[in-house]
């Protein structure tokens, strides 16, 4: 009686191994993430429209219907990226996912305070290889660094009323991803 | 033989254990950086990079890409505020007020995050749509007919899910308490 009580304990125990152990590797063999489902549908560093969700059809779940979205599936292998969005009406954010979809930063036209929200993207090596004489006037450009160096950019706009969402779709059409050639 | 035996019991114990736990964890949501307020809860760390495993998991496992931290913040709510699961063939009232952020949306999902087909496509409000009380106030009738003011219908489905998603917010992971962001009230009416 006590040697199966004591098997039960170690069944308890490994259990709590083999939950530990599949909540950490999960991300890494999930099949359907998020860009996963966007490899399907966009091309590498441009910006592509997604389409609104449906009640039938939404590429991920849990999107908001009230905006209008972009998304630009990065690889910066080829060198840094350059992101230029124009702000519609309303709101306008930029967010940035690492491969696995973990926010690691995002950005609202308010806090970019101008006309467009205009930033790099690169690596923490892209960066460290930037030009000194570069940095200074780096100042007045915002950069981004992504800790992978695959990942998802989106692009969200909101339609304040239902009636505003083609122009604001039209608005997110003119938002360009492209690897920075210069540097 | 006896040895043998007592592996496999322990193996098989192991695997039941480890993986219910994991499906439970990451389909319910864990209590780690979850700010409750009344019926709804946020997880402002999930949109930053200090997202924990459980979330991380979590967002793997669905594909839904969370609100980041420089966008906003989303409340989600599966159930009313006297912890009743929200039932599609239930009249439910949500009222209140919402906290402080340059907009917000409501929207109605079914419980995997996938919109509701109904006949008037609505899925949800902006604060620039809805129609408020004289003190700013306003009331959502989340019901399966429909109802005058602000109808959010849910469809009929039997299990639904709230999204009070905030942009542009000073809530996020610094918020304690009610007090600094007060959410409506969910309440149900009347069930069939």
């Amino acid at each position: 009686m006590m040697r199966w009580a004591l098997w039960l304990l170690a069944g308890a125990l490994l259990g709590g191994i083999v939950h530990l152990v599949t909540v950490l590797i999960l991300p890494a063999t999930a099949t359907q993430d998020a860009y996963s489902r966007f490899s399907t549908m966009s091309e590498v560093n441009t910006v592509t429209p997604v389409p609104p969700p449906t009640p039938q059809n939404a590429v991920i779940p849990f999107m908001d219907p009230a905006f209008a979205a972009a998304v630009c599936r990065y690889d910066l292998s080829a060198g840094p990226i350059k992101l230029n969005v124009p702000v519609s009406i309303a709101y306008t954010s930029v967010s940035f996912y690492t491969r696995r979809g973990v926010a690691y930063y995002a950005i609202n036209d308010r806090a970019a305070g101008r006309r467009a929200i205009e930033l790099d993207l690169m690596t923490s090596a892209q960066r460290s290889n930037l030009p000194d004489d570069e940095e200074v006037t780096a100042a007045d450009r915002l950069i981004v660094e992504s800790p992978t160096s695959t990942g998802l950019i989106m692009v969200r706009a909101l339609a304040p009323e239902a009636g505003l969402m083609p122009a604001v779709r039209n608005a997110l059409n003119a938002a360009r991803c492209r690897v920075d050639v210069k540097s | 033989m006896r040895l043998i035996f007592g592996c496999l019991l322990a193996f098989v114990i192991a695997a039941a254990i480890g993986l219910s736990m994991t499906w439970l964890t990451l389909s319910r949501g864990t209590a780690f950086g979850a700010i409750p307020i009344g019926a709804w809860t946020a997880w402002p760390k999930t949109g930053t990079q200090d997202a924990d495993p459980y979330s991380r998991a979590t967002i793997a496992r669905s594909g839904e890409l969370p609100v980041g931290s420089g966008d906003g913040v989303a409340f989600l709510a599966r159930a009313d505020d006297n912890g009743k699961a929200l039932d599609g063939r239930c009249d439910v009232l949500i009222n209140g007020v919402t906290p402080q952020a340059r907009f917000w949306t409501i929207t109605l999902y079914d419980s995997q995050g996938q919109l509701v087909a109904n006949s008037i496509e609505r899925h949800g409000f902006t604060s620039q749509e809805i129609l408020r009380h004289a003190d700013g106030s306003f009331e959502v009738a989340v019901a399966p007919r429909a109802r005058p003011s602000n109808w959010l219908p849910t469809g009929g489905i039997e299990n639904y899910v709230l999204m009070l998603r905030l942009y542009d917010t000073p809530v996020g992971v610094a918020t304690r308490a009610a007090r600094e962001a007060p959410m409506p009230a969910i309440q149900v009416r009347s069930c069939p």
